[in-house]
């Protein structure tokens, strides 16, 4: 059904190539995109394993899974690594790249003291402050995290990183929140990370306007382009450079909204894309390998 | 020198923040006509005027509480908490229970009378609803020093019900307690500075009864200064400038009258829109309301 949707309403700037910058592939070190596809693996094999603790009923809460978004979150690792986070309620993927402690996520899905709160918020609302990454919890209010976010930077002037989905955009608050940032020159950089869902309703269905537009009108730099992390890596430095900007980064949610359910294959699978791409640069055998740790790593995590 | 007004008073605490405590002021519209009632300084950084950007101000907010700026957060009229509250309410409030770290955002909330559907409203009791916050309505000098000084020694956000009707006084409200009283007043926000009124419109029909002034709405501490009275008066009622229905006078009338085993009846506002025009203001009770609802309750009890 959601692929359907997709189909009739996908907007021409939705596939895989859009606003790939050429050569950013090429630019990037090897041993970095090696770790950036590392970071990816991180977040796919824990949410495997995550998806097998919901099987078997050892995880019973709601449950937002980022597969299919997480070169986003990779990319973005690389680039603002010191930022401040103010991430969605979809935000494994951001809590994994950027340094997060997986067994802490688990134990907070599983409820536990041990979680990152004490098992009491959950997986949509990850707090962790810790191995230099201050990032701030979401409750589960669409788009709450950007004004508060755009406060944060306001107040203390550290460089902010803001995550919010297609649907947040849409929100009032994000909106004027991106107006008071410009108009108070903050250093955020804001990353919609467009899956063209609000849970099933697709983008054209909701709205005539781009989210970049509006930002673009409000006086922030902004570039829009699919999930190509190696582009996102780009356009996001070039966008750092004269915060506030923004990026709406093109992806494909692999699973529900929530839940650990899906509705067949999703537009493009970035992850093998990326994969391909570094076996066609001769790193099929350290790609392998990367997967497998990974994956043994992350059976071992979740069989504790 | 003569003493501060509650103004002043809140207008020194507010520069002090700014200057010693790297604190800040947001809010709309507070640096202009008048400043706020006089309790916003002028002239001095950390001010920031936000645009009117109800929601996302009270976003922005929060975001500078969680890093530890401590910002008063000025909402001139209480019914725009309605917009306001979303941020308050599902972040600043949850985050220390949910992760153990607080967001601690001093909410300047103020009430008015009289000024229509949409700037006459008391919301405390809608904020005394949800966990995590503290809540208070001070009406004079001493209380809001006080209260302030339990907010920085905090880290929890509080809800400060303001009402302009008390920015001039200079005075202390202190309880009085008379021997052989028929019922106890307590009085919340505005309606306090109706009591004394009310007490000699009783006094005139022959009732004595005792004030009891409450400026800490939640939590709301049940001692011996609040219960003995009540117990020696055998009946209670408690007059609030909000809604009565699940409003604070109920929440606090119920809580006293559990305490003491005394009946506590409650006086707020009827279930009726605050409308511009007179007759149907539906306004903060007044003396004589509280004398008819303290006659009603000796009446009955």
């Amino acid at each position: 059904m959601r692929n359907e949707k997709h189909k009739k309403g996908s907007p021409a700037e939705r596939r895989p190539d859009f606003n790939i910058v050429k050569g950013s592939f090429d630019r990037f070190p090897v041993r970095d995109s090696l770790e950036l596809f590392r970071r990816m693996c991180l977040v796919k094999y824990f949410e495997e394993g995550l998806i097998r603790a919901v099987e078997s009923k050892r995880v019973v809460c709601p449950l937002y899974l980022s597969s299919g978004q997480e070169s986003a979150a990779a990319a973005l690792s690389f680039v603002a690594r010191d930022y401040q986070i103010f991430a969605q309620h979809r935000a494994h993927d951001i809590f994994l790249c950027f340094g997060g402690e997986p067994a802490r996520l688990r134990d907070e899905l599983l409820g536990l003291p041990t979680g990152l709160s004490r098992g009491k918020a959950g997986s949509n609302c990850l707090q962790y402050h810790k191995n230099g990454l201050a990032m701030y919890g979401h409750h589960g209010l669409i788009g709450e995290n950007v004004p508060m976010g755009v406060g944060a930077a306001l107040a203390n002037g550290k460089n902010t990183l803001c995550v919010f989905g297609d649907g947040a955009a849409e929100e009032d608050y994000v909106l004027s929140s991106l107006g008071f940032a410009s108009t108070h020159k903050l250093p955020v950089l804001f990353v919609c990370v467009d899956n063209d869902l609000s849970i099933l309703t697709p983008t054209a269905e909701r709205r005539n306007w781009k989210i970049t537009d509006v930002a673009g009108a409000m006086g922030l730099g902004t570039v829009d382009a699919a999930d190509d992390p190696w582009s996102v890596i780009e356009h996001s430095r070039k966008l750092s450079r004269k915060l506030p900007a923004l990026i709406n980064v093109r992806t494909c949610r692999k699973y529900w909204h929530v839940g650990v359910g899906n509705d067949g294959a999703s537009a493009w699978d970035r992850y093998a894309i990326c994969k391909e791409k570094l076996i066609g640069a001769g790193q099929l055998r350290t790609v392998t390998r990367i997967e497998n740790a990974m994956a043994g790593k992350m059976r071992e995590l979740w069989a504790n | 020198m003569g003493k501060l007004t509650l103004a002043e008073t809140i207008r020194r605490i507010s520069a002090e923040h700014l200057a010693k405590n790297g604190g800040l002021i947001l809010g709309q519209c507070i640096s202009a006509v008048g400043w706020v009632n006089g309790t916003v300084p002028s002239g001095v950084k950390g001010v920031i005027e936000l645009p009117m950007i109800d929601v996302a101000g009270a976003g922005i907010a929060v975001g500078a509480a969680i890093v530890g700026r401590r910002p008063i957060f000025i909402v001139r009229f209480q019914d725009f908490m309605v917009l306001n509250g979303s941020p308050l309410i599902n972040y600043a409030a949850k985050c220390k229970e949910l992760h153990g770290r607080s967001a601690p955002v001093f909410i300047r909330a103020l009430a008015s009378d009289g000024l229509g559907p949409v700037h006459s409203g008391v919301l405390h009791g809608v904020f005394m609803h949800f966990p995590g916050f503290k809540v208070c309505a001070p009406m004079t000098p001493g209380e809001y020093m006080t209260i302030w000084k339990e907010f920085m020694a905090g880290d929890d956000p509080m809800f400060v019900s303001e009402d302009r009707a008390s920015f001039k006084n200079t005075e202390e409200l202190k309880d009085v307690v008379r021997p052989r009283a028929a019922i106890t007043l307590f009085g919340i926000a505005s309606t306090r500075f109706q009591l004394e009124e009310a007490a000699r419109l009783l006094e005139g029909e022959g009732v004595t009864c005792n004030l009891v002034h409450i400026f800490r709405l939640k939590p709301f501490k049940i001692d011996a200064r609040v219960l003995a009275p009540l117990k020696r008066s055998g009946l209670g009622l408690v007059i609030d400038s909000g809604f009565e229905i699940s409003g604070a006078a109920r929440s606090i009338a119920y809580e006293l009258g559990a305490a003491s085993g005394c009946t506590v009846r409650a006086l707020g506002l009827a279930d009726k829109t605050k409308c511009l025009c007179p007759p149907y203001q539906n306004k903060t009770p007044d003396a004589h309301k509280i004398f008819i609802a303290a006659k009603e309750a000796i009446k009955t009890r």
